[in-house]
């Protein structure tokens, strides 16, 4: 008797347990590094994993982290199940930013009612312009989107720049900062001397939605279809051109509310540091979401955890707040080796004689 | 002939699972020949070639090369004991000069002295008289320039016997020419060539002998001279006569559904696929598409399924001009389509259920949302229906070949087609679901479907159709009632050779 590992579908139950498997081995081999760091792993994947969930204050802190990252996760998604692989969430989070801004610092007098909702549109259409050249290249010439959004990301980031250096910068301070956004403008706080803020229930709208879209509605079909097959769906009478291209735009729209939502959560201004990489965090998340809405959901939550245990980790035990990057890192090339695991399953053979 | 044998193969048994590719073959090359290897597809010429050039393992045989046996495992072995093969797939890095391709995997030592390797490349060229010009990048050369490239390889490498399978496939006609002088040339130098083709015309120009394949076995070796079209036809079809199935001998009274006038269009390189295809297809009729592989039934099918463009010509199905309209269009026409890759009409990671929907989707939605249950119930209803083995909810990719065609077939004959598009329907199947969609195929005609089958399977088509018409490279040849098709024609027919040329 002996064991083969053979190239078919690994069984049903084994699937759940891939990520999960994941999270495990990214642990143990970023444990070397915590080593180096001269500190014991299993304290410091206490401070990352427990310690922000044991007070009221770091537990409402994680979600706060999270709420960008369940927009861009979000808004990959969306892109990645169309077979649409918008890197640029990054850039259409920073347009969004901008518009919102834009709009924000004239809504002086004028209520949050009209404000808030102004700004989101704004937003979104915003995000979606960003997204429009690319996804255009790409139904239509056949120019590998990969390339181009990602390329965009550091045009948008440049854009903002010169907006803060010119136009924007601040008179007195001559900080490269923008004005500030109007008192009505801001988002409500969900908990009263907290930063959680009303872009967080967006955020899990927007993630309701999605899974809404996705599992419930014809277009969330013909989205898979063309993902999965645009050969089949094509053949099937399905406009792959305009689904892939509503895809991205919608993508590049929930990226420009992740923007809205720091500026005017978080921020109330637009500064060239508004996204440590939200956008291509986003990624992993949709990745180790495996493309489904409460996937995203977990995996932006679990990020939002380890952001905040790597504040937390380097305050305890010394350690640099990047070993929170290196985990985040480890964990996505992991997941994307493990995912490879689904296609194949280790089977007992009798040896034939 | 008198002169030695090149190679002798002997009794080479190899089997591929139920399937047996070559039944105890044995084939013989002389020195200094042009052998023609000729057969239908699947009859066996590939595989016998691979084995001989180490591809692939014989289960039982010999191989014996210039008198003594070889043990031929990789085409390593093949190489060395004089063995080339030119495959229609060329092995080039275009990026890389005609004198790096020939060297490579050819050089000893570690460093390359380019400047020699130039040099003795075009020696080589000059010696066995083919052009090339040895600094030139492959990528830039046409696919006729590649192909010399392909032959100097082998030669460079001290190749006596060349394998050639289907070389001429590829090439325009002027090329077609210069290969053949250059075969020629060769041959005279002592070469030995084995040319697999299926067409008789470059088979009576070029070659010295035909061994003819059938069904994996040898169904004789003739010398070209004495030999003709017809009796090489009659040879690889292996049948006298053909027993006819089907209820109806006359042809269908119906009215004209399908109607293509003069329809020419490219295939994926851009290079013309079809040109000028005039057909029409009755009500109650089954048109048989025959024709080896490669001639243009692929983008015929894709033509009438909406998937590819056409550049000239016009389609109908009754009043209905669906002449590039697309494949949503062409369905609400009353066209069903069976394609010939069941993987690209179907999403594999898609349930059952959904794939049976998804030509129809606005049927199951209301205002944008999926009813789930209608499209449950749908599905139930056809895997009852078609005797499905599979739940609504499995995903396609987990059906067997038979389970995912039946699919396919009630997805569209449920919708009761007025033309049914059906390429390859049985490919790949066991003979229960071949049966199966036979069965169903030819109940959709008792229905008053117009039915254009399309098959490289001659016997599908023979058992099926009530009119054959013939394709060869993307012509229609001739259109014949099944009644009056005999082997020897239609043999010849797929083999480009035109009616009114028999016998002259």
């Amino acid at each position: 008797m002996s064991f083969k590992i053979e190239r078919i579908p690994a069984p049903l139950w084994a699937r759940p347990l891939i990520p999960l498997m994941a999270i495990v081995l990214t642990f143990v081999l970023t444990a070397t590094l915590i080593l180096l760091a001269n500190a014991n792993p299993l304290d410091a994947y206490y401070y990352f994993l427990i310690d922000p969930l044991s007070s009221r204050v770091s537990a409402i802190e994680v979600l706060v982290k999270a709420t960008p990252l369940l927009l861009t996760g979000a808004a990959v998604t969306f892109a990645f199940v169309g077979g649409y692989w918008n890197i640029g969430v990054e850039g259409q989070l920073y347009a969004g930013a901008t518009a919102a801004t834009a709009i924000g610092i004239h809504m002086q007098n004028v209520s949050a009612w009209i404000a808030i909702p102004l700004m989101l549109i704004g937003g979104f259409v915003a995000g979606m312009l960003w997204a429009l050249v690319p996804a255009l290249m790409k139904v239509k010439l056949a120019i590998d989107e990969v390339v181009t959004t990602l390329l965009l990301n550091s045009v948008a980031l440049f854009m903002v720049s010169a907006l803060l250096n010119g136009p924007w910068r601040n008179p007195i301070s001559q900080w490269p900062q923008s004005p500030d956004i109007a008192a009505t403008a801001i988002f409500p706080k969900l908990i009263p001397r907290s930063r959680l803020h009303l872009g967080f229930i967006l955020a899990l709208v927007i993630i309701v939605i999605l899974w809404f879209v996705l599992t419930k509605t014809a277009f969330g079909l013909k989205m898979r279809a063309v993902g999965l097959s645009p050969h089949a769906a094509q053949f099937a009478g399905i406009n792959v051109q305009q689904t892939m291209l509503i895809s991205a735009l919608v993508s590049g729209g929930i990226g420009g509310i992740a923007g809205v939502s720091e500026i005017a959560g978080i921020h109330y201004h637009l500064i060239d540091a508004i996204s440590p990489g939200y956008g291509y965090t986003g990624i992993i998340i949709a990745t180790l979401g495996t493309l489904n809405a409460w996937g995203v959901a977990l995996a932006a939550l679990f990020i939002g955890l380890i952001d905040t245990g790597a504040q937390t980790v380097s305050r305890a035990l010394g350690v640099p707040t990047y070993l929170g990057d290196v985990i985040q890192a480890a964990l996505l090339l992991v997941t994307l080796g493990m995912l490879l695991l689904q296609r194949y399953r280790i089977t007992r053979t009798r040896s034939e004689s | 002939m008198d002169r030695p044998n090149a190679i002798e193969m002997r009794h080479i048994y190899k089997r591929f699972g139920s399937l047996v590719a070559s039944d105890h073959v044995n084939f013989m090359l002389c020195q200094g020949e042009i052998h023609a290897l000729l057969g239908e597809n699947g009859a066996g010429k590939t595989t016998l070639m691979r084995i001989l050039y180490g591809l692939y393992h014989a289960d039982s045989g010999e191989i014996v090369v210039n008198g003594q046996a070889a043990e031929i495992k990789s085409p390593k072995d093949a190489i060395a004991v004089g063995i080339g093969m030119v495959t229609q797939h060329f092995a080039l890095v275009p990026p890389l000069t005609v004198t790096e391709n020939i060297i490579l995997g050819y050089t000893d030592g570690f460093q390359i002295n380019l400047n020699e390797a130039h040099r003795r490349v075009a020696e080589a060229s000059e010696k066995f008289g083919i052009p090339v010009e040895p600094k030139a990048l492959v990528k830039d050369l046409s696919v006729g320039q590649r192909q010399r490239v392909e032959i100097l390889k082998a030669l460079y490498r001290n190749a006596n016997v060349l394998i050639m399978d289907e070389p001429t496939a590829v090439l325009v006609p002027q090329e077609v020419e210069q290969l053949f002088e250059s075969l020629e040339r060769l041959r005279r130098q002592g070469l030995s060539v084995i040319f697999i083709s299926h067409k008789l015309n470059e088979v009576m120009t070029i070659t010295d002998r035909v061994t003819v394949l059938r069904l994996g076995e040898n169904a004789g070796t003739v010398e070209t001279q004495s030999t003709s079209p017809p009796e090489l036809a009659r040879m690889m079809v292996g049948r006298e006569t053909f027993g006819v199935t089907k209820t109806a001998g006359k042809p269908s009274q119906g009215k004209i559904v399908l109607e293509l006038a003069q329809v020419a269009a490219l295939d994926n390189k851009g290079l013309p696929a079809l040109k000028n295809i005039t057909l029409q297809v009755r009500a109650g009729e089954i048109l048989g598409l025959a024709g080896v592989s490669g001639n243009g039934q692929t983008e015929l099918a894709q033509v009438l399924d909406g998937t590819r463009l056409v550049t000239a010509g016009q389609i109908k199905v009754l009043n209905h001009d669906i002449t590039n309209v697309g494949p949503e269009k062409v369905m609400a026409a009353g066209v069903g389509r069976i394609p010939e890759d069941r993987h690209e009409s179907v999403v594999a990671e898609l349930s059952v259920a959904q794939n049976m929907a998804l030509e129809h989707l606005d049927e199951f939605t209301r205002q944008g949302v999926l009813n789930k249950k209608t499209l449950l119930e749908h599905a139930k209803k056809l895997i009852a229906e078609y005797q499905i083995k599979a739940s609504p909810g499995d995903k396609i990719r987990t059906l067997s070949g038979g389970n995912m065609q039946k699919v396919i077939l009630a997805r569209v004959l449920e919708r009761n087609p007025q033309v049914i598009i059906v390429a390859q329907p049985t490919r790949g199947l066991d003979v229960g679901a071949t049966e199966y969609v036979r069965g169903k195929l030819l109940e959709q005609r008792r229905k008053g479907a117009a039915i254009l089958l399309i098959s490289e399977d001659l016997d599908e088509i023979l058992e099926l159709a009530d009119t054959i018409a013939v394709i060869y490279e993307g012509e229609i040849m001739d259109i014949l009632p099944a009644a009056a098709a005999e082997t020897e024609r239609l043999g010849l027919l797929m083999s480009g050779v035109k009616a009114d040329k028999v016998g002259a």
